[in-house]
């Protein structure tokens, strides 16, 4: 494999003009990745078309949005990946500092403090979200400087690195962002070489870990907890969502109700039609056939951000690459998992689908980080 | 000690990358298989339960409320229409804060606290989200426009109409024509769920009750999409509702409001009937009541007032009073007498002021306390004589008497087209029998001849007594409705007239009656005065409400009004060709010719009037339809 790799590495290196004359390559952006996006985000503005009741307005601001992420990710790819590494460290520090001001002068939304605003500007934005990929950033860093497979005082010290991040913003509380923080940050520890010992025991800690989860919970949390393990108990409250959801994707059948058709959603049955919720549009209005194409696109995606980071020429941008795109996944699953039932109810939108700025930003930003990584190459792999 | 050199095996570090990505994207297609696999359950094996509960979700079946058919008299007078109401509603859904939001609602209109009671428990019941609970009922123009105004203010408050019945002439009609209410329990388990599923209310009295059937129209049904805050965004599909048909009452307006108010301040009852007919031109029930409060709930404050007031404004006297009938009936007691041989129209007596009866130390007064002197049947008819009657009856007999009057329709229900009719009582040796298990005795005969003691009628069967003796002998029977959606109701059936061994004592003891009003001795000579072109034929009666004891003089300034005498009249106009029989009762009103007669002149007075204007017109109103 590694000697594949050397080989590739060379057949590259032996033809830098080609290199240089792809335009792609020039402004550091990686085709198949670039266009399983622009399939996705088309697919996505389809969608939330019909999601949004055929709101234009509703489109065009979402359009602003993915241009800006697009931006984002041009910036994070010409970026080279040593910059990023030189930065880690720095970049990690703040992301504490900014979730520590977050929690003490956060402003309210939605009953929890995630909300930080720029003096003077009147800008607000989520600590939390850059941390989704600083802590990758961080634990890749920190690990790719130690012996691999890392040993018990790496392993250690990688997990204080992902509790404090994790701990401050569950302490928002948002649970469900502190708990896709965490798992990016073991994503790292795992593509690392994590011993499986260590794996096997972080799950049988996780069941006296969740009932003591469970004990300083709030209450909104536990009752998403409860509806989730049995949505029939409330259906006119708590669990009127995932009731509404469930019938939506199964009324949507093979083929689906056809585009702007979706009943559930247009009558205002589905909740969230338009943001955590609107694969159920698309399931009800494209059925089976249109969820495993989706589902499809975004394995296309994986699959080339696992081949960047197998590609990767050191082990902080593999570690880095490698996290990024499984997390990408695990927002992926959890989302569909949420809304068909088989999750409980956290607030994860679909990646580059669902309605709202913050995410695709973040999103785009980390592709950005990717193409970096698969674009700026040295001659020799370290 | 020298920092320790990391040592790294870039290869080793390769690989062990390359085999957790390996496993990784192994575990990424594992997990895509398991959503795959959940869409699956959901959308191919559970399709038929999610597609059904997403329809259920959308589309419900409705049914529609047939419009209830109007009532109108015989000229096309509306008694009863359909108007539209307005109540205020809160949806708790989209109300952020009730207790808020009733606060400040209630500082624009009025809310009961026992409205508030019922919006509360309405609220509590378990319904569909995004229903609406109603707080106010019947809006008045300027309550609507108030909320209209301050709606953004009141999120979650809502206007809405509906049909609901009202009677333009709510107080005048109220036993007529009845009233409708909401549906009760007992009355929901007897309906055909389907027919009446989007109807609220069901006619309680009157002819609102007894044709519910054709008033109230076929349900219609509308499949309908509805949002998840059940606005109906589609109707899909829709069956129209089959209004109710209109009902032509033989009712003259005119005459029944004259009826009401001259009877108005007194506690009584006006029946009036065309003779030919049967139809009912007048049935007046003093005091009566507004009968729009019942239809959209009448509460708990006002109900018990009426219900509890000692004018008994709910109980309907026409139909269930059952009032001894008095001299009322001393004309037919009398053509009894002659048809059995009891009496001829020249036997005559003396008439000291009482009659004894052998073996008997009670006398037997008549009302005048020195007598009338010489009387036969047509002065006894006249005067009002008790003492011949006294001897009529002894002579006839109980069973004679009852034999006689039964045809009459003395002691059983007429059969008329509303509910809760009494039967009366018309007593017999057979009746005592049976139901006191006591023998009959002599006096009591005494006393049935001048219509007291057992006997006891309604004033609808007094009434149509006079119509049959003004038919001579032809029997109707009293109804309400003339038509049914334009198309007259057949005569029902009745049995066969009354015959006389010789019919000229039709016309004798008509005569007789006409001679009660016509004539310088007639106990109501007093209505005889300027009469607009008719003539009356009549009878006064003054019906005893308490037993006076031996030698005790009745004197109306002593006894208390609870007991004094009620005041009846029946009669029948003009007497050759009789358009209209009339029964007068007044509650403790005192005199017969004194207080019910003139009562019967001015409610015949505006029925000829109403004819008159009628005969003007060059066609007749068409029955009205919304």
């Amino acid at each position: 494999m590694s000697r594949y790799d050397y080989k590739h590495q060379l057949g590259t290196s032996q033809s830098p003009v080609t290199r240089r004359i792809s335009l792609m390559q020039a402004i550091h952006l990686d085709a198949p990745l670039l266009g399983g996006l622009l399939v996705l985000v088309c697919v996505g503005l389809f969608v939330l078309y019909s999601a949004s009741g055929q709101s234009t307005d509703t489109l065009l601001r979402q359009l602003l949005r993915i241009v800006a992420g697009f931006a984002a990710m041009m910036v994070m790819a010409f970026i080279p990946p040593r910059t990023y590494k030189r930065w880690t460290p720095w970049l990690f520090g703040i992301g504490i500092i900014l979730l520590i001001g977050v929690l003490v002068t956060g402003t309210e939304a939605k009953g929890a403090q995630r909300w930080l605003a720029i003096p003077g500007t009147g800008v607000r934005f989520q600590p939390s979200e850059i941390m989704k990929v600083v802590v990758p950033m961080m634990l890749a860093w920190y690990l790719a400087e130690r012996a691999l497979p890392p040993g018990w005082k790496p392993v250690l010290l990688a997990a204080v690195l992902i509790l404090v991040p994790t701990l401050l913003i569950a302490k928002q509380p948002d649970l469900g962002t502190s708990l896709l923080i965490a798992s990016s940050g073991f994503l790292v520890l795992f593509l690392s070489g994590l011993d499986w010992k260590y794996i096997v025991g972080l799950a049988a800690a996780a069941v006296p870990a969740g009932a003591g989860v469970w004990m300083v919970m709030h209450d909104y949390q536990r009752q998403r907890v409860l509806t989730f393990l049995d949505p029939e108990r409330d259906p006119w409250g708590a669990g009127w969502n995932i009731t509404q959801s469930k019938t939506a994707i199964g009324s949507g059948g093979w083929e689906g109700k056809g585009w702007l058709h979706g009943t559930q959603a247009h009558l205002d049955f589905l909740p969230e039609s338009s943001t955590d919720f609107i694969i159920a549009v698309l399931a009800e209005e494209f059925g089976l056939l249109g969820i495993c194409a989706l589902l499809l696109i975004y394995f296309a995606i994986v699959a080339r951000g696992m081949y960047i980071a197998m590609n990767a020429q050191d082990t902080y941008s593999r570690l880095l690459a490698g996290s990024l795109t499984l997390t990408f996944f695990v927002y992926v699953f959890v989302n569909i998992g949420m809304v068909s039932g088989i999750l409980p109810v956290v607030g994860v939108p679909l990646p580059m689908v669902s309605y709202g700025g913050t995410s695709i930003v973040t999103l785009m930003s980390s592709f950005g980080i990717l193409m970096s990584i698969h674009t700026h190459r040295k001659l020799v792999s370290t | 000690m020298p920092k320790p050199i990391t040592l790294k095996d870039h290869y080793r570090e390769t690989r062990v990358f390359a085999r957790r990505a390996v496993v990784s994207v192994f575990v990424v297609i594992l997990l895509i298989v398991a959503l795959v696999a959940r869409m699956v359950y959901l959308q191919v094996l559970q399709y038929e339960k999610y597609s059904s509960l997403s329809d259920d979700n959308r589309v419900s079946v409705e049914p529609v409320a047939p419009t209830r058919g109007l009532v109108v008299d015989r000229n096309g007078h509306l008694l009863a229409d359909n108007r539209p109401s307005y109540s205020v509603s809160i949806t708790r859904e989209l109300c952020p804060d009730i207790d808020d939001t009733l606060e400040k609602l209630s500082r624009l209109v009025e809310i009961s606290d026992s409205r508030l009671d019922d919006f509360h428990k309405r609220l509590a019941q378990r319904r569909r989200p995004f229903t609406p609970v109603a707080v106010k009922f019947k809006l008045t123009e300027a309550e609507i426009a108030i909320i209209a105004v301050n709606q953004h203010l009141l999120p979650g408050v809502s206007l809405s109409a509906n049909l609901v019945r009202h009677y333009p002439h709510a107080e005048a009609m109220s036993h007529a024509v009845g009233y409708v209410g909401r549906i009760n329990e007992s009355e929901l388990q007897k309906l055909n769920a389907t027919r009446y599923s989007a109807t609220e209310h069901i006619g309680k009295t009157g002819v609102e009750a007894f044709y519910e059937e054709r008033l109230h129209g076929e349900v219609g049904f509308q499949t309908i999409e509805t949002d998840a805050r059940g606005r109906i965004t589609k109707v899909l599909e829709r069956t129209d509702p089959i209004p109710g048909e209109n009902l032509q009452l033989f009712m003259d307006l005119s005459t029944q409001l004259a009826a009401m108010q001259a009877l108005e301040g007194r506690r009584g009852a006006v029946v009036a009937i065309e003779p030919e007919t049967g139809g009912i031109l007048a049935l007046a029930s003093v005091p009566g009541f507004n009968a729009n409060l019942f239809v959209t709930g009448i509460d708990y404050a006002t109900y018990n007032a009426l219900q509890n007031s000692r004018a008994r404004p709910l109980f309907n006297r026409t139909l269930q009073g059952r009032y001894p009938p008095g001299s009322t009936i001393k004309p037919i007691v009398g053509l009894g007498g002659i048809e059995t041989g009891a009496t001829t129209w020249d036997y005559s007596i003396y008439d000291p002021g009482f009659y004894k009866l052998e073996n008997d130390s009670r006398f037997y007064r008549d009302w005048k306390k020195w007598g009338h002197g010489v009387v036969n049947l047509h002065s006894a008819i006249v005067e009002s004589c008790d003492t011949y009657f006294y001897e009529l009856a002894f002579n006839m007999g109980v069973d004679s008497i009852h034999d006689f009057m039964a045809p009459f329709g003395f002691g059983d229900r007429t059969g008329v087209d509303l509910i809760n009719e009494s039967k009366g009582l018309l007593p017999s040796r057979f009746w005592k029998k049976a139901t006191r298990n006591m023998p009959w005795f002599p006096g009591e005969t005494l006393i049935t001849g001048i219509g007291q003691g057992y006997m006891l009628a309604t004033p609808l069967q007094l009434a149509l007594s006079t119509a049959i003796l003004a038919n001579h002998g032809n029997k109707v029977q009293p109804r309400m409705v003339k038509a049914i959606g334009g198309t007259p109701l057949p005569a029902p059936e009745v049995g066969p007239p009354i015959t006389l061994k010789n019919p000229e004592n039709w016309d004798r003891i008509i005569k007789s009656m006409r001679d009660v009003v016509h004539s310088a001795k007639g106990t109501a000579r007093g209505i005889a005065k300027d009469l607009p072109g008719y003539d009356i034929a009549g009878k006064t009666g003054t019906a005893q409400v308490l037993g006076i004891k031996q030698d005790e003089e009745y004197d109306a300034e002593k006894i208390a009004e609870w007991h004094r005498d009620h005041a009846l009249f029946v009669g029948f106009a003009p007497v050759q060709n009789p358009k209209i029989a009339i029964a007068v009762l007044v509650e403790n009103g005192g005199g017969g010719g004194s207080t019910a007669a003139p009562v019967a002149r001015l409610v015949l007075d505006a029925y000829f009037e109403s004819l008159r204007q009628d005969a003007n017109v060059p066609t007749t109103r068409a029955v009205q339809t919304p």
